[in-house]
């Protein structure tokens, strides 16, 4: 060994004692640290430690179902997820957002612009960026929780709807919750919630909405759920039963399918609605997910108007329907008297101009009373009754009976149709009412108007001997609102004669009668739009083809059941408007029947367009409905399941 | 040479602190993996305690005056070790420092940082004036500088740094003179920049997201954010043992290594950190204690150079733990999870124990 240490004991002890201190204040120092962290900020990072801890996830309470008068399930709800984006985290979201678009099948400026619009909502708010998840996309959630741990699944309940449109104006839609809902709902409703947006689905929506639940549990660092906290369980919506009948419903979707209009069916006895087909009609499960922008315009613009329900929002003229009216008018003011004749030559001079019969160019009508004008719609006859009668009296009958009103049904955004008068004129146009106004008015033409549901009503009022019920869909509804109006029985015998001659009698339906079944109505053809008008649109006649009505009921004296229908452009009512009502009401009486013989139902198929009845859908160019969206089952709910 | 040591000589009461020490870690890393993938590796550390504690007692039987006899070899097997290891060496998270021993991963720059520190001591044993010569000084520099590139290259800073203390400490105890001191600070100052310039990429990130830790959420800031929740929500008294959740849900990163500190102080609070870094603190002044009690100027720097380099890595994790430092990738001592750097650690003490046993000796 090479002494090259030479045993040198010289330590510089002054500078391993300055190390020994450096040691103590280097240990000082580090604890002083810890003690502002662990002592003077604990509060702080023991909230921050709870807040990386403990995530709140909603449990989605689901919608309540409709089932119909019989139980059976119309609108029903199905299990999905729903994709989140947590945004705590910008930057990592930004730098993702590529990633995200990809492995989820997303447009990456549609991500984009949804985040820039979400942009003022707080940062702990998740939002929802893909409404539907499909196998492939919990998968990629799943994989990617590590290296992207932005998404997070939310277990929700979508609604389900009967195919095709089936019922789609009555039952409504739902949808994401606007900006001024959510504001109106005193912070009940989130960013992404579902609310109804139309028809019974937005009329009943508090009864619909269940309470949604929560749950927190504790999550790991990669967001992994690896505990649970509490769970409040949701409490699900309330289930409406509606007084629809499946069975009827059916019959008047087929009935309308590849056409324009509305069929409603009463039964006045209760104002109960047991069918309300409106077509077109989009199909709501369409909008149970996310409707696209491009969709939703296109809706929005299409001539035919899918989202018009016109059952209770078309305003048109009644046409002849309204000689109800007259006719109640002229027996309940004996103005003219019961009595009353008149010539029909097939048209009539007033005020220095003609006005034409329907019959114009076929010969006349002859010597006609009221009941053969009824039977026969005998415009003279009416033109007659109007002079005498006088725009007052006339609009203060029509409005008796509930036109120029709503129903009060228990749908929003019901319109009023218009029943016109002196008054109107002066405060809408401010000018006079001219009496050849009056004229036109008769045979409900020119300013009234009215929807298919008021017409509805108003006959099944009248033949109810002047007990008007309020439409519902509701089956138990408690206080629907009565109106009694005072009606002489003389003129609830003659008018209802008069209908049941329109059917039995060889009047204008005289091709529908029911065998054992007092099956009345009226028929009425109304033009779209004025002579003049259509010179002035110069457009070819066959745009502006006849509005065809017809309100049948049986039976005569206290119907049970009264169907409304209106196809626009469907020419004459005797034609194309009269045989759905009466297959509806046959429907009604065979049901009927077979109830009494002890079975419950009719042949109960769940309804396909694509399957039975016209295919309404490929008819309209559409494409057929998917394989998935057919089978939707339609089953009686298991509370009150059919027992043969 | 008198080779009748005996038992007694051994330093226990240092031996007592360290055992306390790997008690306290072994315990965390049970309670930071036992309920994960990772379960059973305090008994892999319990294997790697009982090892080092072994290698200490044989290197303690060897005179180090035959060992510093051996520093250039051991030098130039060192620098042999590091340039291998760049050309084969085993690449594991992004570096390049493992080679392959006894069916282990051991990483190369642990061994250098002991070749180091004997180097050093013989280097500053031969220097015989009073004051260190600005000659000496640089020699001293180039000895560490050839190493600490090499490690640079692995890329490894935490380690390359390490060498930085043993090299100061080392000269200030040669007796560096402040003027030479302040030239150098002012020169290390001066090469900042360009330092910045070579740094990779990452790293220059965990820099930057120490001075501005909210523009990363979610790298190292993140870790350090993490940490910070850890150490803080702990309190006074610690959520106990297995109950901290940031240590539990896996939000401290490596918290059975690097960050295990602050699964330490979340679990066990300021009491259980005011135990850990008071058990830190006098091993580092036992240490000192030895080299005052060294009988020459060799064991003294030996005994130095293994203070400034246990001391340089407890300073730097513990303060990277509680966001007062940069994340550099530097174990705690004893307590951290690892293989190399356990024995490195059980090695260094080996050096004491050795220069304790014949302070009395001739």
């Amino acid at each position: 060994m090479s002494y090259w240490f030479r045993n040198d004991s010289r330590l510089p002890q002054e500078r391993l004692a300055a190390a020994s201190y450096v040691i103590v204040g280097m240990i000082t120092l580090l604890l002083l640290g810890f003690w502002k962290l662990q002592v003077i900020d604990s509060d702080k990072y023991g909230v921050m430690a709870e807040r990386n801890r403990v995530r709140s996830i909603p449990i989605i309470a689901p919608r309540g179902r409709m089932l119909d008068r019989d139980g059976r399930v119309l609108v029903d709800n199905y299990p999905s997820f729903s994709v989140l984006l947590l945004r705590d985290d910008m930057p990592a979201v930004e730098k993702n957002l590529p990633a995200i678009a990809d492995g989820l099948g997303l447009q990456l400026d549609d991500l984009k612009e949804q985040l820039a619009n979400t942009g003022a909502l707080p940062k702990f708010q998740p939002i929802v960026i893909k409404p539907e998840a499909t196998p492939g996309d919990v998968a990629f959630i799943e994989s990617h929780r590590a290296d992207i741990p932005l998404l997070e699944m939310l277990m929700v309940h979508r609604r389900r709807y009967l195919p095709g449109g089936f019922m789609a104006h009555a039952s409504g839609y739902v949808g994401e919750v606007s900006e001024k809902q959510i504001e109106d709902s005193n912070g009940k409703l989130r960013p992404g919630d579902f609310a109804g947006k139309s028809g019974l689905e937005r009329q009943y929506n508090d009864l619909l909405v269940g309470t949604d639940g929560m749950r927190r549990v504790i999550v790991n660092s990669i967001g992994k759920e690896v505990g649970r906290l509490s769970q409040q369980e949701a409490i699900p919506g309330k289930q409406i039963q509606l007084t629809i009948d499946y069975d009827l419903q059916k019959v008047a979707e087929e009935a309308l399918a590849g056409k324009k209009g509305a069929i409603v069916a009463l039964d006045p006895r209760s104002g109960e609605v047991l069918a309300f087909a409106s077509q077109p009609a989009a199909d709501p499960n369409d909008f149970a997910v996310r409707i696209s922008k491009e969709d939703w315009q296109r809706l929005n613009t299409d001539p035919d108007r899918p989202l018009l329900n016109r059952a209770t929002q078309a305003q048109l003229a009644p046409g002849s329907v309204f000689k109800i009216v007259m006719a109640t008018a002229m027996l309940e003011e004996k103005v003219p008297p019961e009595s009353f004749t008149a010539f029909c030559p097939g048209y009539a001079t007033f005020y220095g101009r003609m006005f034409k019969c329907h019959i114009f160019g076929k010969g006349g009508h002859g010597v006609v009373d009221l009941h053969r004008a009824i039977i026969h719609s005998c415009d003279v006859f009416f033109y007659n009754v109007g002079q005498r009668l006088g725009i007052d009296r006339i609009s203060k009958f029509a409005k008796m009976l509930g036109l120029g009103s709503k129903t009060g049904i228990d749908l929003p955004s019901e319109e009023t149709g218009l029943v016109p008068s002196e008054e109107w004129v002066q405060r809408v146009f401010h000018r006079k009412w001219y009496p050849g106004e009056t004229i036109s008015v008769s045979i409900g033409q020119g300013a009234v108007t009215a929807t298919p549901l008021q017409l509805a009503y108003m006959i099944g009022g009248i033949a109810s001997g002047g007990d008007f019920k309020q439409p519902h869909f509701i089956k138990d509804a408690q206080n629907a609102g009565n109106r009694h109006v005072e009606l002489a029985e003389n003129t609830i015998e003659k008018v209802t004669q008069g209908m049941y001659g329109v059917v039995n009698e060889g009047g204008t339906a005289g091709a529908l009668r029911l065998e054992g079944i007092e099956f009345c109505g009226k028929t009425g053809t109304a033009q779209v739009i004025g002579a003049e008008a259509k010179e002035r649109f110069g457009r070819g006649k066959s745009e502006f083809k006849n509005n065809a009505w017809f309100v049948g009921y049986a039976p005569r004296r206290d119907p049970e059941i009264v169907v409304s229908v209106l196809v626009e452009e469907g020419g004459h009512g005797n034609l194309a408007a009269a045989p759905p009502a009466r297959d509806i009401i046959k429907a009604y009486y065979d049901k009927k029947q077979k109830k009494g013989r002890g079975q419950t139902t009719v042949d109960y198929q769940p309804y396909k367009m694509d399957s039975d009845g016209g295919n309404a859908v490929a008819e309209n160019g559409k494409a057929p409905v998917k394989p998935g969206q057919a089978v939707a089952k339609v089953e009686p709910a298991s509370t009150k399941k059919a027992q043969p | 040479m008198n080779e009748a040591t005996t038992t007694r000589d051994y330093d226990w009461w240092l031996l007592a602190i360290i055992a306390a020490i790997c008690a306290l870690g072994v315990v965390e890393i049970y309670s930071a993996t036992h309920g994960s993938m990772l379960a059973g590796m305090h008994t892999k550390q319990v294997r790697w305690l009982v090892i080092g504690f072994v290698l200490m007692f044989v290197l303690s039987r060897f005179d180090y005056h035959v060992i510093m006899d051996q520093a250039p070899i051991l030098y130039i097997v060192g620098i042999g070790a590091l340039t291998a290891v760049l050309l084969v060496g085993h690449t594991r998270f992004g570096a390049k420092r493992w080679i392959p021993v006894l069916g282990e991963f051991l990483q190369v720059s642990e061994l250098v940082k002991l070749i180091i520190i004997i180097v050093l001591a013989r280097f500053f044993a031969e220097v015989r004036t009073d004051e260190l010569s600005l000659q000496d000084l640089i020699k001293a520099g180039l000895l560490v500088g050839i190493p600490l590139v090499l490690i640079l290259k692995q890329p490894d800073l935490g380690t390359a740094l390490v060498l930085m203390p043993m090299l100061i400490v080392g000269a200030f105890l040669a007796g560096l003179q402040w003027k030479h001191a302040a030239v150098v600070v002012l020169i290390g100052l001066l090469m900042l920049p360009v330092g910045w310039h070579f740094l990779k990429p990452y790293q220059k990130e965990r820099v930057t997201s120490f001075l501005h830790p909210e523009d990363d959420a979610k790298g190292s800031g993140y870790q350090v954010l993490q940490s910070k929740i850890a150490v803080g929500s702990g309190g006074f008294w610690g959520k106990g043992f297995g109950n901290g959740s940031q240590n539990q849900l896996g939000y401290i990163p490596v918290r059975y290594s690097d960050f295990i500190m602050s699964a330490w102080a979340e679990e066990q609070g300021f009491k259980g950190v005011l135990l850990a870094l008071g058990l830190y603190m006098a091993l580092l002044l036992r240490l000192v204690q030895n080299a005052q009690r060294a009988k020459d100027r060799a064991g003294m720097f030996l005994v130095m150079g293994v203070t400034a380099a246990l001391g340089f890595h407890v300073l730097v994790n513990v303060a990277m733990v509680i966001g007062a430092m940069p994340v550099t990738g530097i174990p705690l001592p004893l307590m951290s999870y690892g293989g190399s750097a356990t024995l490195f650690v059980f090695l260094a003490i080996g050096l004491v124990m050795n220069v304790r046993l014949r302070r009395f000796v001739n």
